[in-house]
């Protein structure tokens, strides 16, 4: 592609990085928090106990903090669709509009309906329906979430979909096969069970702090209890979901798989590098640290003898395993969208012969349509190192909270939270590291998926609007500059906050 | 039900629909004109308290009204969605930046330690009462007066450059604002929301100081709201319209043809009427009678006119997104929509929209039971 497009795409790319980051900063405080508070309140709604509502409106007041920027920054990504991606809107928007407008009809309404009445009723409205609210607004949040995520499991597993040649996009045949398929219930799974973690590192990172200045002792354990309660079940639940992820990327993004493992020559009874580094090698005398014999090829295909592509496999072809060169599938590609171009031709003329002949080409070669785009075979290469050592942290990470919700928990019970000064200052911490797992499992999601918008289908080089390159960087600067300013305003408010403690004199508590 | 429905209906189905969220959008922009207002109708902090609180409590109601309308839009005319807003690039993204900053004022504002001061969050919430009302009502003018833009899906086989929509102007969408027609729009919808803001303060606020100078604001901001609607109703009647012919399908121009379509679909003159009506009713319930109820009307009167107005648009046979570029490129809501099944399981869909409308109403309802004063504020520890 020309060198001007290539910087269009990449700064468009950026954006699209940047203000997802960004709102990925708060969403999964948001989804898990909604949940956490509703329990708080339900809590207080049973027992009647004063020292509950105080503990439900101060992490009710953070949970409004995070929400407020969380909507700020999640506006402009829908429309980053159209605003940057214009190709991509037309060639997909039939199939990947819908779960956006059906966010928009059934979870966010209920989120923004309900959120007021949560804040604004307490005594505008009946007990019970206060109570309804609380809920309401943690199903809509999550609601939401299972929505733009069935869009994005389609655009990296796009099932259900036709290639329409007379409007020269792809078009919804089976709305079930793209709601239910696999990948968007792991993906919805997985993302949901990780923002509880999220949520609830956040209370227990705080009530930690409390603990170590030696304030509002008894709310903060109470929190710590619930949090690890919820945090342990997540955390287990999120192992299990991400060892499904991985099988479904298995089979229906190899090349992912391939990143994430660092893995260049594809084998039988495949190592899974567990703790370690990569060098630049490009074959498997890449990686120096622990290696787990024949575990990839069991968490690949649920075998042990089973063969896992390699980068070199899918790039260079394997004609004993089946997978075509990438050099033959651009061919083919390119052979596609000649016929396409053809059959248009032809129907133009009102050759309905020569159209059908094109057309049944095209059907032939679509599963490579987009492949003929490509100039070079490398270019179906995603970044492998940020791939691989994004998925490695994660997954330790991952396993860290397990451990560390497990012994909060154990402490809660026994009444040993505050035993150990080294743990509180650690929890302190935690929250944070609930945030950079969370981002790194969308950078080996998206970042992995590249050079694709829609796998196998579209490249993100054909898939931007017709900007000027200065006209995006342009918005890049916008957009980072104010979303820079805002998280700022918004940790600064919330420590603040925080700092004040619960309120109402409730300093007892 | 919708299954046995033919292609074009359903497209027709969802120009309702659409049309039906954008008119229920420009009513709850009560919320921005509000944002406009502040100075002028709050003397004190606490007043302007008062007033954030009461229109605080429905922000979001609008923002979210804004992103669906976006995701329906982009559900059933996904044509539309990939031109204009990646064509129009600069008025999409201001109208965007303004709601962002909007969405955080609120909760921020007189937070301790807020990095900004509550200053500039006022000022932001000020800026996108200006720029969202103005610039959306811009947006739309184009749907009558046209943008320069071409199309070509089949440009998706020319390898080293597959550009399915082209926008011809550097400017990107912000020539629009140089347009008589556009502009009177844009400032139709901005006194209009200044209105309908004004009759919610009176509807929804317990003070009677701030009522009384809402009255008084209201008659100035009705006739410049008056003003610039009949320009833009006498402009847009008298100009030439993008018709379609039904045969083959080619977009030409047509004198008088937003005219002929209010004069041809006599429904939508009806509901044009009662909407215009139902606008001054409730202005003249605001203005001389102080009632409350003044923004029902209004609102109701808001929801039809902008109804009927976007029925002219894209029905009997009319390009509801034109080109004045190259004609052919014009979006039609035949050429620009989603394919019939898509359009069928949204419609399955759009079936909770009016249970979505049931518990907004409920809400709304039971929260405003009671007028918002200044004891409220002071008493709630959540209030903004």
């Amino acid at each position: 592609m020309e060198q001007f497009n290539i910087e269009l795409v990449d700064w468009s790319r950026a954006q699209f990085a940047l203000t997802a980051i960004y709102h990925w900063f708060f969403v999964p405080l948001t989804l898990g928090l909604s949940f956490i508070v509703a329990f708080m309140y339900t809590i207080y709604y049973k027992t009647h106990d004063e020292k509950w509502k105080h503990i439900t409106k101060f992490w009710m007041k953070l949970f409004g903090i995070n929400f407020a920027i969380g909507v700020a920054t999640g506006i402009i990504l829908e429309f980053e669709f159209g605003t940057n991606w214009s190709n991509y809107s037309w060639i997909v928007g039939d199939i990947f509009g819908a779960p956006l407008a059906i966010e928009g009809i059934l979870a966010f309404f209920l989120e923004s309906t309900f959120i007021a009445v949560m804040f604004f009723g307490w005594d505008r409205v009946s007990k019970k329906f206060h109570l309804l609210s609380f809920w309401l607004v943690a199903f809509g949040s999550n609601l939401s979430a299972l929505w733009i995520l069935i869009a994005n499991a389609w655009m990296q597993n796009p099932v259900g979909t036709n290639f329409n040649p007379d409007t020269v996009r792809n078009e919804m045949t089976n709305f079930f096969e793209i709601a239910l398929s696999p990948t968007a219930v792991f993906k919805f799974l997985h993302t949901v069970s990780q923002a509880y973690i999220v949520g609830a590192l956040f209370v227990v990172s705080v009530s930690a702090w409390f603990l170590l200045k030696n304030r509002h002792v008894l709310f903060a354990k109470k929190s710590i209890l619930i949090a690890s309660v919820f945090g342990l079940l997540a955390s287990i639940f999120v192992a299990l979901t991400g060892d499904s992820s991985a099988y479904d990327v298995a089979q229906k993004q190899p090349m992912k798989l391939a990143a994430m493992e660092a893995i260049y020559n594809g084998e039988k009874n495949a190592d899974l590098y567990a703790f370690g580094f990569l060098n630049d090698n490009k074959d498997n005398d890449n990686f120096k640290g622990i290696r787990l014999p024949s575990m990839l090829s069991i968490m690949a295909f649920r075998d042990a003898d089973a063969f896992v592509p390699g980068i070199n496999d899918i790039v260079n072809g394997n004609a004993e395993q089946g997978i075509l060169p990438a050099e033959t599938r651009m061919a083919k590609g390119r052979l596609a969208i000649q016929a396409l171009a053809d059959y248009n031709k032809a129907k133009k003329e009102g050759n309905t012969e020569l159209a059908n002949q094109k057309l049944q080409l095209l059907e032939e070669n679509y599963a490579h349509f987009g492949y003929g785009y490509f100039k070079d075979k490398e270019e179906i290469v995603p970044p492998v190192k940020l791939t691989f050592y994004s998925f490695h942290i994660m997954v330790g990470l991952g396993l860290f909270f397990i451990v560390f919700f497990a012994w909060m928990l154990y402490a809660s019970i026994k009444d040993k939270v505050g035993k150990y000064k080294w743990v509180l200052q650690l929890s302190v911490w935690t929250f944070l590291l609930g945030i950079i797992a969370s981002e790194l499992g969308w950078v080996v999601a998206e970042v992995g998926r590249q050079p694709w918008t829609i796998q196998d289908l579209l490249p993100v080089g054909i898939s931007t609007s017709h900007l000027s390159v200065g006209t995006v960087q342009t918005t890049f600067f916008m957009f980072l500059v104010l979303f820079t300013v805002l998280l700022i305003a918004e940790i600064k408010i919330m420590l603040t906050q925080i700092k004040k403690g619960p309120e109402e004199g409730d300093s007892h508590v | 039900m919708f299954n046995n429905l033919s292609y074009p209906t359903l497209q027709a189905y969802w120009w309702i629909i659409v049309s039906l969220l954008a008119a229920i959008l420009v009513f709850l922009m009560f919320v921005q004109g509000g944002q406009t207002l502040l100075r002028q109708i709050a003397k004190t902090d606490k007043e302007r308290s008062l007033l954030i609180n009461s229109i605080g409590r429905k922000w979001d109601i609008t923002f979210t009204t804004l992103v669906t309308f976006g995701g329906a839009f982009f559900a059933s005319f996904p044509l539309f969605y990939s031109t204009s807003f990646g064509g129009a690039y600069w008025v999409w993204i201001l109208i965007l930046f303004s709601f962002i900053i909007q969405a955080v004022s609120y909760e921020y504002r007189t937070k301790a330690n807020n990095f900004l001061g509550t200053k500039t969050y006022e000022t932001f919430l000020l800026i996108n009462g200006i720029l969202a009302t103005i610039l959306i009502g811009t947006a739309v003018g184009t749907f009558f007066t046209g943008s320069e833009f071409s199309v070509d899906k089949m440009n998706l086989t020319n390898v080293s450059d597959p550009v399915i929509s082209r926008w011809e102007t550097a400017t990107h969408g912000l020539e629009a604002a140089l347009n008589i027609t556009n502009l009177a729009l844009g400032l139709a919808v901005f006194f209009l929301a200044r209105v309908l803001a004004l009759l919610y303060f009176i509807n929804n606020i317990d003070h009677d100081e701030i009522v009384k100078r809402s009255v008084k604001t209201l008659k100035l901001c009705s006739v410049a709201f008056l003003v610039f609607f009949l320009l833009f109703v006498g402009l847009l009647l008298t100009k030439d319209g993008f018709a379609i012919n039904p045969d083959t399908k080619e977009v030409f121009m047509e004198p008088y043809k937003y005219l002929y379509n209010l004069i041809e679909m006599p429904i939508v003159l009806i509901l044009f009427l009662i909407g215009v009506i139902g606008v001054l009713y409730g202005i003249f319930l605001g203005a001389f009678k102080t009632s409350g109820n003044g923004f029902w009307f209004a609102g109701a009167g808001t929801v039809l006119t902008v109804f009927s107005v976007l029925m002219l648009a894209g029905f009997n046979n009319t390009a509801f997104y034109p080109s004045t570029f190259d004609l052919q490129s014009s979006l039609t809501i035949y050429n620009a929509s989603s394919s019939k099944y898509t359009l069928t399981a949204m419609s399955w869909v759009s079936l909770l929209v009016p249970v979505v409308i049931a518990y907004i109403w409920y809400t709304w309802k039971s929260m405003s039971k009671r007028k918002v004063s200044e004891e409220d504020i002071e008493n709630d520890t959540m209030a903004y």
